[in-house]
């Protein structure tokens, strides 16, 4: 990691009310890199991404992009360093009542005036890239699944973003859609020379493409290093992430005060309901 | 045990209401404000007072007409007992301009609109369609909120006069040409008894006001829906019957202070 | 839905708000009143003006001349002063009269005038001098019952 940082994190908490979901975050993501967050379900990584993106603001700590803390930036501040910023929703979030060929522009409509054979070029360009230049004029209702996905991409690269989130970017797809996300991902990350983040619980598939990853667990990183490096980690946790194993440092239950039996010797005699 | 169940009860939703109150203000007036946004399109604003005002002239239209009518009928029959239905048209007039034009316009205009809105908002939130909009640095209080907010509140007032206007002429209807109270006097004694600014502009102040509350409580429960497809349905029942009861209960408020 | 046709659309709804609004104030509420803005002002004393209000009509033989714009009272006679605006091409003799009527039993108050006959006209600004206020019903009914009542026990005592 000796090249620079695009973003860092120091010491960042983050609560939803009483429960602490990030819990002292160090990180660093080097520019130009690809790099996989991971971690269990509800563990905080979307929040990351949101952290990073300044829609939520943390309780303490200090988060840097592009060398600007995000803490002393005002909201219009935040609001142009995001034009530099793109986002892959895990649902696409395409506007419903908008064709592909609008979802796309609304970015360029709204920040720039742009003649209306330019801005055509340059959707065009995106979607061709995507492969679906032929979709431009169909509904996100008539778009199946992996489509969707694909033409939410364009749109998040149509500002050439120099910092692009994936938030869950394979879930929900079937084997070849994941496979041409996966590869649209390293190829645009590498045209435009951004820097891409992934968040995803999807591990063979997020380690083949990423540089760095990151495991996140009670909301703090537990390892990180290259996909060689984390798959031959001696951290009980990381291994029993990556391997899949149902239980281990993540317990299979829930934490419960009342001993199994005890719980159903009460339930017979007080008629609890379920 | 009931009972005294609901004297916390009630505490706790008091406690929990103020908050929400000072929150749903905050989100009110930086939309409203949004109005300077450079992502705030009148394009934008035009497609809302289309969608609410415009498609919901015949409703209001034919709604007006019916009201006129029955006040007429229920107006001379109690008149005519005491003689005195020269007096139909003021009575007809002055309960439309300052009651039931505002008020029927606003839930007419809550069921019609307000829920649309509702859902229309909360979907967008649960499908982070307005996520993905912060996320690609367009505020969604300025491209989605503001204009529909501002439609409201130009588009309730406008019905509102279409539908005293209509309504006064359902009541003319009645009572002239079929009841066989006398033209000149209904249109005479009306004239004398209505002021432009007493009634006419008051009653379309209290339209204005239930514009904002409407589309202001129909706008917030979208905006603060749980991101379910059953969130989505709460909210939008919710919506209606929250702006219904506000505007029935901010009615009453509003005639004590404009009419007294 | 094409843009251009919104644009119309919207174009035509604040155009009929607007429509309605004028059509309200000129045909519902008395704005129409401000024909009179052109006529000249007279006054009038009376002792008792009932509910005559502002904006009240002012009629010759039931014919609308003009309207009531002011209700004052003059501090030394303690009468009610009237200011009326009458249509410019009204003219009134200086012996004309004024009345207050009211229009059928609970209609509403207005001011009749009984033009006189000499040759000299009010000017702008003068005074109505013979004037006969509103008439108080409850005193009217008052009367006629003891008067009723008067009339009943003088029979009785003749029998």
């Amino acid at each position: 990691m000796a090249t620079e940082a695009l973003v860092e994190l120091e010491n960042v908490f983050f609560a939803r009310g009483p429960h602490p979901v990030l819990d002292g975050v160090n990180m660093r993501i080097p520019r130009g890199a690809i790099v996989a967050l991971m971690g269990a379900s509800g563990g905080g990584k979307t929040t990351m991404l949101n952290l990073m993106a300044g829609t939520l603001r943390p309780q303490s700590g200090q988060i840097r992009v592009a060398g600007q803390d995000l803490k002393t930036l005002s909201e219009e501040a935040i609001y142009s360093l995001r034009r530099q910023m793109g986002m892959l929703f895990q649902h696409s979030a395409l506007f419903t009542d908008l064709s592909a060929f609008e979802n796309v522009a609304f970015p360029l409509r709204r920040h720039f005036r742009l003649p209306e054979g330019i801005l055509r070029k340059l959707v065009m360009m995106k979607l061709e890239a995507v492969g679906l230049r032929g979709a431009a004029g169909l509904l996100p209702a008539e778009l199946s699944g992996g489509m969707g996905r694909r033409v939410a991409l364009a749109r998040a690269v149509v500002m050439d973003p120099m910092l692009i989130f994936y938030d869950e970017p394979f879930t929900g797809l079937d084997p070849i859609s994941v496979g041409i996300i996966a590869s649209l991902i390293k190829r645009l990350n590498a045209a435009l020379g951004a820097t891409s983040v992934l968040v995803s619980h999807d591990v063979e598939e997020t380690l083949s493409i990423a540089d760095h990853g990151f495991i996140l667990a009670g909301g703090k990183i537990i390892a990180e290093g290259s996909p060689d490096a984390l798959r031959s980690s001696d951290s009980a946790l990381a291994r029993q992430f990556l391997g899949g194993q149902p239980d281990g440092p993540v317990p299979f239950h829930y934490p419960t005060q009342q001993d199994y039996a005890a719980a159903l010797r009460d339930s017979r005699s007080s008629g609890e309901r379920f | 045990m009931a009972f005294f169940d609901f004297i916390p009860q009630t505490g706790r939703r008091t406690l929990l209401t103020i908050p929400n109150l000072g929150a749903a203000s905050r989100f009110l007036l930086s939309s409203l404000w949004n109005i300077f946004n450079r992502h705030f399109s009148m394009q934008q604003l035009f497609r809302q007072i289309y969608g609410f005002g415009v498609r919901s002239l015949i409703l209001m239209v034919v709604a007006a007409f019916f009201t006129g009518m029955v006040l007429g009928f229920q107006g001379y029959y109690a008149l005519v007992r005491f003689g005195a239905t020269s007096a139909l048209g003021t009575l007809v007039a002055l309960s439309l301009l300052r009651e039931l034009g505002p008020v029927l316009t606003a839930l007419l205009f809550a069921g019609r609109a307000g829920s649309a809105l509702t859902a229309e908002i909360s979907s967008m939130k649960a499908t982070e369609q307005l996520s993905a909009m912060e996320m690609m640095a367009v505020n969604p209080l300025a491209w989605v909120v503001a204009p529909r907010l501002w439609a409201g509140i130009i588009a309730v007032p406008i019905l509102c006069a279409i539908f005293d206007l209509v309504g006064i002429f359902g009541g003319y209807l009645i009572s002239v040409p079929v009841l066989g109270v006398d033209g000149g006097t209904f249109w005479a004694q009306m004239q004398s008894n209505v002021t432009f600014s007493g009634d006419i502009l008051t009653g379309l102040l209290k339209a204005l006001c239930f514009g904002v509350v409407v589309t202001w409580i129909a706008a917030w429960k979208g905006y603060t829906a749980r991101p379910t497809a059953e969130g989505v349905g709460n909210a939008t029942t919710l919506s209606v019957v929250t702006a219904s009861l506000t505007v029935l209960g901010l009615d009453f408020i509003l005639t004590a202070l404009l009419f007294s | 839905m094409e843009t251009r046709a919104i644009d119309w659309w919207v174009g035509i709804f604040v155009l009929l708000g607007i429509a309605a609004l004028i059509i309200l104030a000129l045909r519902v509420g008395n704005l129409s009143g401000f024909a009179y803005d052109d006529g000249y002002v007279l006054h009038a004393n009376f002792n008792n003006v009932g509910s005559l209000k502002s904006r009240s009509p002012v009629k010759i033989g039931g014919v609308t001349i003009g309207e009531v714009t002011h209700i004052g009272m003059n501090p030394k006679t303690y009468m009610a002063r009237v200011t009326m605006r009458i249509k410019p091409d009204i003219k009134l003799p200086i012996d004309t009269g004024a009345s207050i009527y009211t229009q059928g039993l609970l209609g509403e108050q207005y001011i009749a005038i009984q033009p006189g006959g000499m040759p000299q006209n009010l000017k702008p600004g003068a005074t109505i001098t013979m004037t006969q206020g509103a008439v108080n019903i409850d005193q009217m009914i008052g009367q006629m019952v003891f008067s009723k009542a008067e009339g009943s026990s003088k029979s009785s005592g003749n029998q």
